[in-house]
Formats: C-alpha cells, structure tokens, sequence
C-alpha cells in the first residue's frame, strides 16, 4: 500500500512539473519531458499493479479517496513496466497531498525494481479508471488512431507539446 | 609569457602534494542574483590566457591573464576583464509559438591562427563565431577630415598629409564573423571544434550536424536518432565531443548513459556507432530514479584522446576507448545523495547538468556538485578532495582546506551534514587551465579561480 502511495505521489509531483513546463521560457524541452515520462511510467504501473491487487479484494473505495484507504491487501512485488504506446490513462490528484509522505525514511521504497519479472497486464487495470471521461477523439471511418505520449515533442506548427499530452493526463485541479 | 609554465609533476588535488589557493573571484557580490547573469559556461582557450564565461543573459565575458610581474616572477598574472559582449539576443519562433532563450550554452575556442581570437558561441537554435581582435592603433592626420570625423572644408585643404598610424588605448572588439543558424529543430547541448580546425560539431536532443566554419547556409546531418514514430522515443543525445587528434571520430552521449563512438569515414550518416559504451546497470540501486540519474550531463575527451569521461548525477567515469564493457575508472561524486533521490526530484535537482573537466596531463579530473562545493579526483595516486567555493574562504592566497560530509550518524568537528547542504548553490560548471594548475569554477553568478600555491 505504501508503494502505491509513493507511486501516486510521485506521480502526482510529475504531473505539475509537465505542467509547470509548459510556461518554461525556451520551450518544452525534449529531455527533461522524455525524463519526467519515463518516471512517470514507472510509477503509473506500480500503481495500476497495486490497484489491481486491490480490486479483487473490494477495498476499493471512491477513486478519489484511495489515499485515505489505510487498510487493504498488501502490495505485492513490484511490477514491471509494461509497453504501452499512449499514457493517456493516467489519473492524477495532484492536490491531494494530505498525506504527509516523507519519502527519505521510507524504507527502501525508492529502490524498488519495477522490472522483476514480465507479466501481461489484463482487465480493468488497463482500461482508464472510471472517474476519468474517455478523451479519445471519435475516430472517422479509414482514420487511423495516432496518440501521443507524454514526452514526445511533435514540432508541428502551432502544436506545443503540453497541449497534447495534457489533453491526454486529465488533473484533477 | 603566460602559460609558458610547465606543468609541475603531481599537479593532482590529493593532499599533501598541490596546495590549492584562492586566486581571485569575479562577478556580483548581492545574495539577490540576477537571473540573467547565471554564468552557463566556463572555457579556457588551447593556452589558456584567455578564459570565456557565457551566461544566462546571453552575454559573453573574455578574461585575459595578464603577464607574469617582473617584481614577482613566480607569481601568475591575474585574470582581468579583456571583452565582453553580447553574443546572443532572445528570440520568438513564431511559427511555434515558441520564445528562444538567449542563455549561452556553451562557448569553444578555435585555435589561434593570426592575431585575432576566435570563439563559437551557442544558444539553444543558434551558433555563432565571434572574433575578437585588438585595435591599439589609429590613423591620424586624415587629408579630409578633422580628428573627430567630420569633413574639413575643401577650400581649407591647402596641403596633402598622408595619414599615419599612431598608438592608442588599446581597444578589444568582438564582432560576429559568421551565424550558423536554423539547423537545429530540438535545443542545442553542443558544440565541438574538429582537429582539423576547419569544421565543427553541433548536436541538439536528436540530431548532430556538422559544420564548415566558413559556410553558413548548410550543414551537414551526421546522427539522427529521431524515431520514425515519436511514441518510440526512449533516448536523446545528451552531450557530443569530437576526437582530439583523429578529426573522422567523434562520440555523443546519450539519456540512457551509453556513450556511442562514430567514424566519419564509415558512412556519411553516423547512426551505426562504431563502438558502444555501456555499463550494465547495477540491479541493487534500481529505483524510480534509475534512469534519470544514468542520463549522462557532459562527455570530454582525455588530451591524450586515449581516454573519455563521462559524468551522471552521482558519478564520474573513466573510458578506455578501447574497452566498451565497462569503464576503467569510477568516481563516486556524492553517493550521499542516493538515498535522496525522491526529495532531489521533487525540487529539481535530480535534472542538474553538471560538467566535468580534465587537468592539461590527464592525471586529475575534476567536476561540481551542491553547497557550492567541487571534487577532484587524482587518478593516479587514487585520492579524492573536496573544496567550497565561497567568500568565506577567500582571502587573497589563503590555502582552500578540504571540506568533509558526514555521512554516518556522528558528524565529527568541521564537518557538513547532508542535510545542512544547500542544493541552490550548485556547481556546474568547471574549467581547468590546459598548461598550469589554474581552475576557474562558477557558482551561480561568480567565477572564482584557484591556483596552486608556488613555494
């Protein structure tokens, strides 16, 4: 559980600094997005991994509150990252930091391997979670579905980089 | 002359052997920094008498070593403002709707070839190439016009008078001889002059071009590691540096901490590296964080070109080039901070770029990190030192005295605790001398240059 609750707070500092970077004078840059991405990654699925440990035993409460949620199954090996090719499902509080987290005497919780072993990620763990609406644009017949993740800097005229990515990460503030 | 002085034969910062003192220090003395003269860049010229420092400001500042004193001759000549200028100005793509900072990010000198200097300047689109000459004469006695310029008369004119050069003040100009721009989609990290002084490198997120020093309107893309599909992206180019002798090679690093060595002669487009450097990651340290703290910040060749470091978030490595497992040398920077990871993340820190930097024989590297301190390692004789860079510790010629962190629980009598550290003082930037035991390192907004003490 309290690998869930650092994912989701790592998770959450990352969103607002994709946020904060969108007004960095100079522009997005590649690196640090790519950076920010690739952690993010990392955290969404030890969450996702720790959610789907919980669904089955129904101690899931309103998604809104799962910070609050102090009992539940206990959080199993760590997940590996799995291979997506959009992160549009990614659900963020960023305000709800109500939790006094103090990562530094977490025990070894940074250190946790998200790639011990492969597993297939199936079922609702992989559908958005259901607060979120769907964003998906209605596709046209013969159009083919072409997202962006977060991190990519598609340098097309007038497009930024965060307009795409954060119609994609749906925060909650 | 400046920068005749050999190199005495333990210049290393191990103690007992190099005593390094404050020498001078440079910059605004107010707590209240101005964004704008954050120093970028820090680089000596090849002898070193001239040391150029870029800031955010987009200004370029040329010090110059004055000759040593008669009265003194084992004293060095301190370093004096000679130039400055402003290289570059803030820009708007409007086609992206996008500012472009000004800040310099890195500054090269090209070897000198006539009286004038000559340096690369860059931004995150644009390259310049400035040269900086010295006027110390003037024409006087001009058959038309008054001193001051303005046209005599022609009825006054009743001689011909040839005009003369006379000695003036002496005056430096910096004017821009060349502007190498709109090659550079992503944000430029850097340049390199080539060995063979007629071409350099540019290298931005994604690509590396490259460049005659006399032909603005094209380049040459050498390495492209755009993925066809963006959604593919899982490394950028973080740092690239040419050969010091073999003008065809050249390396890059990347966000992956894999360093990549490309032969020119091999194919006109480099993406087929001719050796790959990578050291597997130890599973023990896996983290969140893992992958960010193994983007590497700066690559530099040794002078020798037999070596290469290359400098990560908590360490610096030694490469032999002709061994791509592993690095031959590894150099913990502040391993204290492992275990801060989370905390350096959330206030930035964990995305500083610190460079690291050679002495001129190969035998001590030297890099930045927090509380304004900087390390130096001695390769040779296996030790390490710390020092501050700070105003407390700088009177004139007084010995820098190495400073300890605690990392235990018991802090002992003169030393920091890790926590006590202050992450807004932060080192990145560091040069040394190529020829003497001379360092420039920059804090925030103040260079400071440390020598080694002369007994």
């Amino acid at each position: 559980m309290e690998v869930n609750m650092e994912a989701r707070r790592i998770l959450a500092v990352s969103i607002s600094k994709l946020y904060a970077s969108r007004s960095q004078r100079g522009g997005l840059r590649l690196h640090r997005s790519l950076l920010l991405s690739l952690v993010m990654k990392s955290a969404r699925d030890i969450y996702h991994s720790s959610r789907e440990e919980d669904a089955p035993s129904g101690a899931q409460s309103a998604p809104e509150e799962p910070m609050e949620t102090s009992s539940g199954p206990e959080v199993p090996e760590p997940q590996p990252l799995s291979e997506r090719n959009s992160s549009e499902t990614v659900s963020e509080e960023s305000d709800n930091k109500a939790k006094d987290y103090d990562c530094d005497t977490v025990d070894d919780k940074e250190n946790l391997s998200p790639t011990k072993q492969s597993r297939k990620r199936r079922g609702k763990a992989s559908a958005a979670p259901d607060f979120l609406p769907n964003k998906r644009a209605r596709l046209e017949p013969g159009e083919e579905r072409y997202s962006a993740p977060l991190g990519s800097c598609r340098v097309g005229a007038g497009e930024s980089l965060a307009t795409l990515s954060l119609n994609q990460v749906i925060p909650a503030f | 002359m400046a920068g005749k002085r050999k190199l005495s034969e333990r210049p290393g910062g191990g103690s007992g052997d190099v005593q390094w003192c404050f020498s001078q220090v440079k910059g605004a003395m107010d707590d209240d920094v101005a964004e704008a003269d954050i120093i970028s860049t820090v680089e000596f010229n090849h002898t070193g008498e001239l040391l150029a420092t870029g800031d955010k400001g987009g200004r370029v500042v040329i010090f110059q070593q004055e000759p040593e004193s008669k009265n003194q001759p084992q004293c060095r000549g301190e370093y004096n403002v000679y130039s400055t200028f402003q290289s570059h100005e803030p820009e708007f793509d409007y086609l992206k709707s996008l500012e472009i900072e000004e800040k310099i990010n890195k500054i090269r000198w090209l070897p000198q070839k006539n009286a004038a200097q000559f340096l690369l300047s860059t931004n995150d689109k644009t390259i310049k190439l400035w040269k900086i000459s010295e006027r110390d004469k003037r024409p006087e006695g001009y058959n038309l016009k008054e001193e001051d310029g303005r046209y005599r008369d022609p009825n006054t004119v009743t001689t011909l008078r040839v005009p003369v050069l006379r000695p003036m003040d002496l005056m430096v100009e910096a004017s821009p001889r060349r502007v190498f721009a709109n090659a550079h989609t992503y944000h430029i990290n850097s340049i390199s002059v080539n060995s063979d002084h007629e071409t350099y490198l540019s290298a931005d997120d994604l690509r590396i071009n490259l460049w005659h020093l006399e032909i603005t309107d094209r380049s040459f893309n050498i390495v492209d590691i755009k993925p066809a599909n963006m959604e593919e992206l899982t490394e950028v180019i973080t740092a690239a540096e040419f050969h010091p002798d073999q003008c065809n090679t050249f390396v890059y690093s990347s966000s992956k901490g894999t360093i990549r060595l490309c032969d020119m002669r091999a194919s006109a487009l480099c993406d087929q590296h001719a050796k790959l450097f990578e050291e597997p990651e130890d599973p023990n340290n896996r983290s969140f964080f893992s992958e960010i703290i193994s983007s590497i910040s700066d690559v530099k060749f040794s002078h020798s070109g037999r070596y290469m470091m290359t400098r990560d978030y908590l360490s610096v490595k030694i490469w032999d080039l002709n061994m791509e497992t592993r690095p031959v040398e590894t150099y913990q920077v502040h391993e204290y901070l492992r275990s801060k990871l989370c905390s350096l993340y959330e206030n930035d820190c964990i995305f500083d770029k610190f460079e690291c930097c050679w002495n001129g024989n190969d035998s001590v590297v030297m890099t930045g990190s927090y509380n304004n301190f900087f390390r130096m390692f001695d390769r040779d004789y296996r030790q390490d030192v710390t020092f501050e860079a700070s105003r407390e510790n700088s009177k004139p010629r007084s010995v820098l005295k190495p400073r300890k962190i605690s990392t235990g629980g018991k802090r002992k009598k003169d030393e920091i605790s890790v926590d006590s550290l202050d992450f807004n003082k932060k080192i990145l930037h560091t040069a040394w001398h190529p020829l003497d035991n001379i360092i420039a390192v920059a804090t925030t907004n103040n260079l400071y240059i440390f020598q080694d003490k002369i007994n």
